[in-house]
């Protein structure tokens, strides 16, 4: 009896419904012709179902790289689980190269165990197959990581699927009045959590190299603060909060520091927060113009930014500890909201032409720029930890939605929410 | 001391029409100036359109009728104009604003006690954090201007929101042209 009062409650709770924890879904709007054929045969299954479909989940995270094409599942001619089911002469009809199969099997519908095995079709041998005994609640994030290890082994590059977005949603209440949220989801949309919730504005999340914190700017108290809060814990911390501006947060490469843009001396200037001792050096000079966007080079010993100082925004290197800042940008009329490749190499900015925003990447070796994007009110370009799409803000039917571009510009992806507008996107780094 | 004679003698002539039409028809939205008040309603009208604060030390006149209000509230006076606005990606104030600038700077410089919050905005095109930092800086020019008449600069807050509370909505020039402002609002103390 009281059991049955317990699972009433349950499914009451279930029912009731929670504050629009809505899930960004991805889709590929643009070319992916060069796309390998994978076959992902459906994970059999033994005992107790799994509450995630794990092949589903790789089959899709593969496909929305765009780098990969699963075969459609009619198209499958058997539904091998062991490796001694595989007739290899048969896939290769296909014209698939890899083939992924696995099985999930539980006793008590709380432990899971799960194996996979990729093969090479042509050579006929497996190319890696691992075993993990894991909780339910772990399921999805384990099909993850599968799919990273299937990407990294056929491609040679890390996989981003077990990587994180952070963002920030805008939406309105019955009054008009708004109200924001920060936001981090994986990589595919799902999961999302509410990192803050406010009633105005909050900007420029930025991840601390460890993965398990942010900082970001907050307009709580009427005027732009910067914040630094833990995930695992919510734990938040006023960082800077001098009069005038404070915003622009970005963590150096060691996580010890922050460049941040404060105008507390009547001018936005970059400066650097050493996050232990409170230590705040100013890093630019020049009264005439603002200085912000600062990004660190992954040497940790160069930063970034966007400055007017030559009349229209532009980006510029300057070491960390001052000295005299270089112009990067020369081509177009406005560049800016730089973000730089892991590798050190490609700088993503906002680019200009012709009065539409577009995401350009220029090489910083040779200065060469290349426009990667048809979107027109482009923001924010953000690398994935891999360095091969850039994920940023754009509008779609005037509302803000996600988009990411490769670094080729061939494959281009929209992550649409659906009820509110979604902005300021951070890709995580790699989990450690 | 101009601004005072015109205002008693407008202010009569304001509450005769604020009596004879409906309410609504009076004064709209933005900055009512004159309610239908009882003649016992005395004090000063706390009702700026943006929910400021007056305060208890903005100079009043009273009205024959028993009316009170203040300068600010005047219509006809260029310091009921409280909003300024650029050119794109401009922090240059322009001429046509001049002479309102000049009207708050006196009055500041007038009524020591009297603080004034400068709010920046930008339109929304253009990244998110340098719109923040060319809202500051139209602020900081409005607030030069306001200097010059003799406005001390403790008088002044400055705030900027960038792009982030467009005054419209909407991606349109007009639009744009709406949200490239800088809002005054004056605080009591």
């Amino acid at each position: 009896m009281l059991r049955q009062w317990f699972k009433l409650v349950a499914l009451l709770i279930a029912l009731v419904p929670w504050p629009a924890q809505a899930v960004l879904t991805i889709e590929i709007t643009g070319g992916s012709e060069a796309a390998l054929p994978i076959a992902i045969v459906p994970f059999g299954v033994e005992g107790y179902a799994p509450p995630e479909d794990i092949s589903e989940i790789i089959s899709s995270d593969l496909a929305s790289s765009g780098r990969f094409a699963p075969l459609e599942k009619r198209d499958l001619i058997s539904q091998p689980h062991e490796g001694e089911q595989v007739n290899f002469q048969d896939w290769r009809l296909l014209r698939s190269e890899g083939l992924l199969i696995g099985k999930v099997s539980s006793q008590d519908g709380e432990n899971y165990q799960v194996q996979f095995q990729l093969f090479d079709v042509y050579k006929a041998e497996q190319l890696v197959g691992k075993r993990y005994n894991v909780p339910a609640s772990g399921l999805r994030s384990l099909a993850h990581q599968i799919a990273d290890i299937v990407y990294e082994t056929l491609t040679g590059e890390k996989g981003v699927f077990s990587t994180r977005l952070a963002f920030v949603t805008e939406m309105k209440n019955a009054d008009g009045s708004k109200r924001y949220a920060l936001q981090v989801s994986d990589a595919d949309g799902a999961n999302p959590r509410t990192v803050l919730q406010s009633t105005q504005p909050i900007l420029s999340p930025s991840w601390a190299p460890d993965g398990e914190r942010l900082a970001y700017v907050s307009f709580e108290n009427a005027k732009a603060e910067v914040y630094v809060q833990e995930l695992s814990s919510g734990k938040r911390q006023s960082v800077a909060s001098f009069r005038g501006l404070n915003s622009a947060p970005a963590w150096s490469p060691d996580g010890k520091k922050l460049a941040l843009t404060l105008s507390k001396n009547g001018n936005p200037e970059i400066y650097v927060l050493e996050l232990a001792s409170g230590e705040l050096s100013r890093v630019t000079h020049n009264s005439g113009a603002i200085d912000t966007e600062a990004v660190w080079m992954p040497n940790g010993r160069e930063i970034l930014f966007t400055s007017d100082r030559g009349g229209r925004p532009q980006i510029y290197r300057v070491d960390a500890d001052g000295g005299r800042a270089e112009r990067v940008t020369f081509e177009g009329s406005y560049n800016a909201s730089a973000d730089i490749s892991p590798d050190g190499k490609t700088m993503a900015m906002v680019h200009a032409v012709n009065g539409k925003f577009h995401i350009a990447i220029q090489d910083l070796q040779t200065g060469a720029v290349q426009v990667l994007t048809e979107t027109t009110a482009d923001e924010s370009p953000s690398f994935a930890p891999n360095g091969r799409m850039i994920l940023y803000a754009t509008e779609q039917k005037g509302r803000g939605v996600l988009a990411a571009v490769s670094v080729d510009g061939r494959i281009k992806q929209r992550l649409g929410e659906a009820g509110s507008a979604v902005r300021e996107p951070a890709w995580s780094p790699f989990r450690r | 001391m101009k601004f005072f004679k015109l205002f008693a003698l407008v202010l009569p002539l304001m509450f005769l029409a604020a009596c004879s039409s409906s309410p609504d028809k009076g004064m709209n939205g933005g900055d009512v100036a004159v309610e239908e008040r009882g003649a016992d309603t005395a004090g000063v009208n706390g009702q700026g359109a943006d929910g400021e604060d007056m305060g208890a030390e903005a100079k009043v006149v009273v009205g024959e009728d028993g009316y009170a209000g203040n300068e600010l509230n005047d219509p006809s006076s260029p310091l009921s104009n409280r909003v300024v606005y650029f050119d794109y990606d401009s922090d240059v104030v322009r001429s046509e604003d001049q002479e309102t600038l000049r009207a708050h700077g006196a009055y500041l410089a007038k009524n020591p006690n009297l603080t004034v919050r400068l709010e920046g905005h930008t339109d929304e095109r253009g990244s998110r954090e340098y719109n923040l930092a060319l809202g500051e800086r139209r602020a900081l020019s409005v607030r030069q201007i306001l200097m010059l008449q003799g406005a001390s600069i403790d008088q002044f807050q400055v705030t900027s929101f960038g792009e982030e509370r467009p005054a419209e909505e909407g991606s349109s020039e007009y639009a744009w042209s709406q949200n490239r402002r800088v809002e005054l609002k004056y605080i009591g103390r």
